[in-house]
């Protein structure tokens, strides 16, 4: 019975959580800017679907990683903006030595010199 | 998942509204920014956002608890389906609410009265004794114990922790000046009887080993209920005096609320050892007594109870011509304090039982009858991809539904019947215990999910089970397809029938000795006769002279009273429960050996008494006016005493050795009399009748009126008791009775029993012809184009009647023949609770295979009348 609207690319799926909270290190920001951040540093490599940005987002205040509050957005207009909590940096960490490991082990298996850095 | 999440999923869900189009709105204006239309950069912004309706969907799952989600749609369409069809939903919720509130009702006072432990220290340890004698005359074997025994009980063995004595016993209560006198019932404990149960007095203190002792210091115990009536719970009433029997006695202290052992209706205690004489407390062949024993922890009740009969057995040894018992049995306490009621209760748990499987297949059935209309539907749903156990939990939803609501109603039900049934039980122990606990409500919440997943798994299985592709080709004419679901609707009414047939049998057996004892042959006068008890107090009526004296005066007063046709004293009038029983010789008969040991019911009578209560004089005559005070060694016996101790012999003139009065005397009968019954459920016993202007003041100064009225008895009551207290002003009276309410007190229960079981009955009987014209009523619609056909094909309506009636009527033949044999093995639970009827009646028999027959035809004409009516064009039509 379950729908196809899951993320097409399930790399990303663990991925993009990581991402976003990569992005609220440098300061808290709603959902548009936090797409915007993620295309533009990707060099617009990656495209975030909002179809999996939103049900990520709040997923990730559940798990208390991020708060959220509303404000005034750049245009002035009412958003929802989201902030990276203690226990979100924490988690940041862990997956980012996660994810190093990760790709230097995949590197490898690709006969890459000492890793993809 | 996350609770909070799921119950806010509407909030958000708009929030996640918003935040989208905050979203549009940016995109939006950074399009126009780069340049584009603003019609382009709000097309673009929504491209790029994709389909907002899914985002808002996967978040909504998201936050769903998919369990309560699922749960909660069924639940939704559950209640849909049975609102379309209100007349079964609310019958099937009626009968559930019937069953399970009558079931949680006996529950509660199983639970209260067979079940919860007794309130007394560690009562898993507590055990009453008993004697028991070899020569087994008659009861259960459990004997009332004599005070000498006891005592020699408690000083020579060692395998109970403790044991104590107590009795019941009576009284009159009265203030220091003989004021307000009242009559109670009372009784007798012995100095350690309340430490071994553990109670302690609320106020004041228990009895002393100095108070129990026959001439002891004169003190009483009085019960919570006695302090809280007569003395408005005023303390000061501990060691101030009040008057028991006339005799001035110091109230020591009075006992808790909860204290309402063995009777609630006890309302003070005395020195278990101050109810005897000094000569009376060592004897061994007076029984009287109850013994309480405490176990000790590393001693068996069986090894404990060996010790004590083996010291009995050399009592009895010693006192070898004397009523001494050879051996003791015990059993626990709690057992001992059910053990009237426990048949009872366990026969009438054994029917609501009954009745709540007989609904719950009744409703099994009905839903199993509907389920197949909605095979395609099923069908359907399957072949799309709906799994087999959603769909089962789907049609579970259902049943659980129809019980929960059915429980609900129950439960509410069952708290007022349960007071209900408290307050009307007669003789119910424990009754002050009975109420509505949490254990209650778990019952039924078990009650609701056994019989909700019993009536609705048969159903649900089958009718999602095998064979879709059947479903969906299956056409309302082939009839044959169902076939074996035709059969396990058979099977299920059969079974209902067959149990419909038990509870009617049993409730038929009940109903018949209740009618019997009701309308049982006292072996006296019965109608328009009023009875009254008194008892003179032997401080001031100490002399035979002066007791006489009131007796005679009193039945001259009462005879002189106008509407009185006759009145007489006794003892105990008939129907009353057993009086006591005197051994004794017959000194033209060779001695009996001591298991031969004659034994008879003593009671006291006027010479008037036979003909005023209309006993027959079978031989011989009754006594005379003139025999009296020192001229009375003459008695009268009943039939049954002839028959038994002189068989074929004529009594008169043969002379009767006992020690009626102080000492061993002579008796000469000087007549015989019919038998009267000392209680209805019980065998006749021999009975001898002492002339009660004898005097003696023990013997005779309590005693009964009964008085012949030419009108309505109770309009007596006042007039005979205004001639009492004229010769007595302080003297009270109690059990002012007609014989038709002593008659009717001792059958209350049984009639009581009876009338519950027959509601049953009934109740299970409407309920299997509902089922039977349910289904039978379901089947004929099914089978409308097959009749149609026949119809068409040239059957005679009457060939249709009689084809659609044997169908019904099969499976109530063959629950019928399974319900009788059932019933034989069944009906052996109820045995003892017969009377005068066997568990074979025929008669009860015959009308429970007419009673069954008739409404099962009845359930099943009405579908078999419209199938033979039907229009064969229109039923072919109809698909």
């Amino acid at each position: 019975m379950r729908k196809s609207s899951e993320p097409q690319n399930e790399m990303l799926k663990g991925t993009l959580d990581m991402m976003i909270l990569r992005t609220l290190v440098g300061g808290d920001a709603h959902g548009h800017t936090i797409a915007k951040v993620i295309e533009r540093t990707s060099e617009d490599l990656l495209e975030v679907e909002q179809g999996s940005l939103y049900p990520a987002l709040h997923r990730l205040e559940q798990r208390r990683w991020v708060s959220s509050y509303w404000g005034a957005s750049e245009n002035n207009r009412k958003a929802k903006f989201y902030r990276l909590t203690a226990e979100g940096r924490k988690q940041l960490i862990r997956e980012t030595s996660r994810w190093r490991q990760m790709t230097r082990a995949i590197g490898l298996v690709m006969g890459e010199e000492g890793g993809a850095q | 998942m996350s609770w909070m999440r799921f119950l806010r999923r509407n909030r958000y869900d708009s929030e996640l509204q918003e935040e989208i189009d905050v979203f549009l709105a940016e995109e939006t204006a950074e399009n126009i920014a780069r340049g584009m239309t603003p019609e382009k950069a709000r097309r673009q912004a929504r491209i790029k956002l994709g389909n907002p309706q899914s985002v808002r969907e996967v978040l909504w799952r998201q936050n769903t608890v998919s369990m309560v989600e699922t749960t909660a749609r069924n639940l939704k369409y559950a209640v849909r389906t049975l609102a379309r069809t209100p007349g079964f939903s609310l019958m099937a919720i009626i009968v559930m609410a019937l069953g399970i509130g009558a079931t949680s009702s006996l529950f509660t006072i199983v639970r209260s009265v067979l079940l919860r432990p007794l309130p007394f220290r560690d009562p898993g340890k507590l055990v009453m004794l008993y004697e028991h004698y070899r020569q087994n005359n008659g009861g259960d074997g459990f004997n009332a114990v004599a005070p000498g025994d006891y005592r020699d009980w408690r000083s020579q063995t060692h395998g109970f922790e403790d044991m104590a004595a107590m009795r019941g016993y009576g009284g009159i209560l009265s203030g220091v000046h003989s004021e307000l006198p009242e009559v109670v019932q009372s009784a007798a404990g012995s100095a350690n009887l309340f430490p071994l149960l553990g109670v302690e007095a609320a106020l004041g203190r228990t009895f002393t080993l100095a108070e129990d002792q026959p001439k002891g210091e004169r003190v009483v115990l009085l019960s919570w209920s006695l302090f809280q009536r007569r003395f408005a719970g005023d303390p000061s009433i501990i060691g101030k005096q009040v008057h028991l029997d006339t005799i001035p006695t110091t109230v020591i202290g009075v006992l808790p609320s909860w204290f309402t052992y063995p009777d609630a209706r006890i309302q003070f205690w005395l020195p278990y050892a101050q109810t005897f004489s000094e000569s009376d407390y060592g004897i061994h062949d007076g029984h009287q007594s109850e013994v309480v024993a405490r176990l000790k922890p590393d001693v068996s009740e069986e090894a404990a109870t060996r010790e004590v009969s083996a010291l009995q057995y050399r009592v009895h040894l010693n006192y070898a011509s004397k009523p001494v018992a050879e051996d003791v049995w015990s059993r626990p306490m709690i057992d001992d304090f059910v053990k009237g009621v426990r048949t009872q209760m366990l026969v009438l748990l054994c029917a609501v039982g009954c009745v709540l499987l007989i609904a719950c297949l009744n409703i099994s059935n009905l839903l199993v009858a509907r389920s197949a209309a909605r095979r395609k539907e099923v069908a359907i749903r399957g072949s799309l991809g709906g799994s087999r156990f959603a769909l089962i939990r789907e049609q579970m939803t259902e049943s659980l539904l129809i019980c929960a609501a059915g429980g609900g109603l129950g439960l509410l039900l069952s708290l007022g019947s349960t007071r209900w049934l408290a307050a009307n039980w007669r003789n119910l122990p424990r009754a002050e215990s009975v109420h509505v606990d949490a254990w209650v409500f778990t019952f039924a919440a078990a009650l609701v999910l056994i019989t909700g997943l019993l009536a609705g798994l048969v159903p649900a299985v089958t009718s999602t089970g095998k064979g879709l592709l059947t479903g969906l080709q299956e056409s309302s004419r082939s009839a044959s397809g169902s076939a074996s679901r035709a059969r396990l609707r058979n099977a299920m009414l059969a079974l209902e029938i067959a149990l419909t047939v038990m509870l009617l049998v049993s409730a038929g057996l009940l109903f018949k000795s209740f009618l019997h004892l009701r309308l049982a042959d006292l072996g006296c006068r019965t109608d328009n006769v009023i009875t009254m008890k008194f008892g003179l107090p032997e401080i001031q009526y100490d002399t035979s002279d002066k007791v006489v004296r009131f007796h005679d005066s009193l039945l001259e007063r009462v005879r002189q009273l106008p509407g009185v046709r006759g009145a007489a004293l006794v003892s105990a009038p008939p129907g009353t429960g057993p009086q006591g029983d005197r051994v004794f010789t017959i000194v033209e008969r060779p001695a009996p050996s001591y298991s031969l040991q004659y034994d008879a019911m003593t009671l006291t009578a006027d010479p008037q008494y036979f003909k005023v209560m209309q006993i027959p004089l079978l031989r011989g005559r009754v006594f005379t006016e003139g025999e009296r005070l020192d001229n009375t060694h003459y008695i009268v016996v009943s039939k049954q005493f002839a028959d038994r101790f002189l068989p074929g012999e004529d009594p008169i003139g043969k002379h009767v050795r006992s020690g009626w009065d102080t000492k061993v005397e002579n008796y000469e009968i000087i007549g015989e009399v019919g038998d009267t019954v000392y209680d209805v459920t019980k065998p006749l016993e021999a009975t001898m009748y002492f002339p009660i202007l004898s005097g003696i003041p023990d013997r005779t100064s309590e005693a009964t009126i009964v008085a012949w009225t030419s009108g309505d008895p109770l309009t007596q009551s006042m007039p005979i008791q205004r001639q009492i207290s004229a010769l007595e002003p302080e003297l009270p009276v109690y059990n002012a009775l007609t014989m038709d309410q002593i008659l009717g007190k001792s059958t209350a229960s049984q009639g009581f029993a009876a009338d519950l079981v027959l509601a049953f009955a009934g109740l299970s009987l409407l309920l299997a012809a509902v089922g039977l014209y349910g289904v039978l009523s379901y089947l004929v619609t099914q089978r409308v184009s097959e009749i149609g056909i026949r119809i068409a094909l040239g059957a005679q309506r009457k060939q249709i009647l009689c084809l659609i009636l044997f169908d019904g009527l099969r499976p109530a033949l063959l629950g019928l023949i399974l319900g009788l044999t059932t019933s034989l093995g069944a009906t052996r639970l109820i045995r003892s609770l017969l009377y005068g009827t066997a568990p074979y009646d025929p008669s009860v028999i015959a009308a429970v295979i007419v009673t069954l027959l008739l409404i099962a035809s009845l359930a099943c004409i009405f579908p078999a009348l419209r199938a033979s009516r039907l229009n064969p064009m229109q039923a072919l039509r109809t698909e």
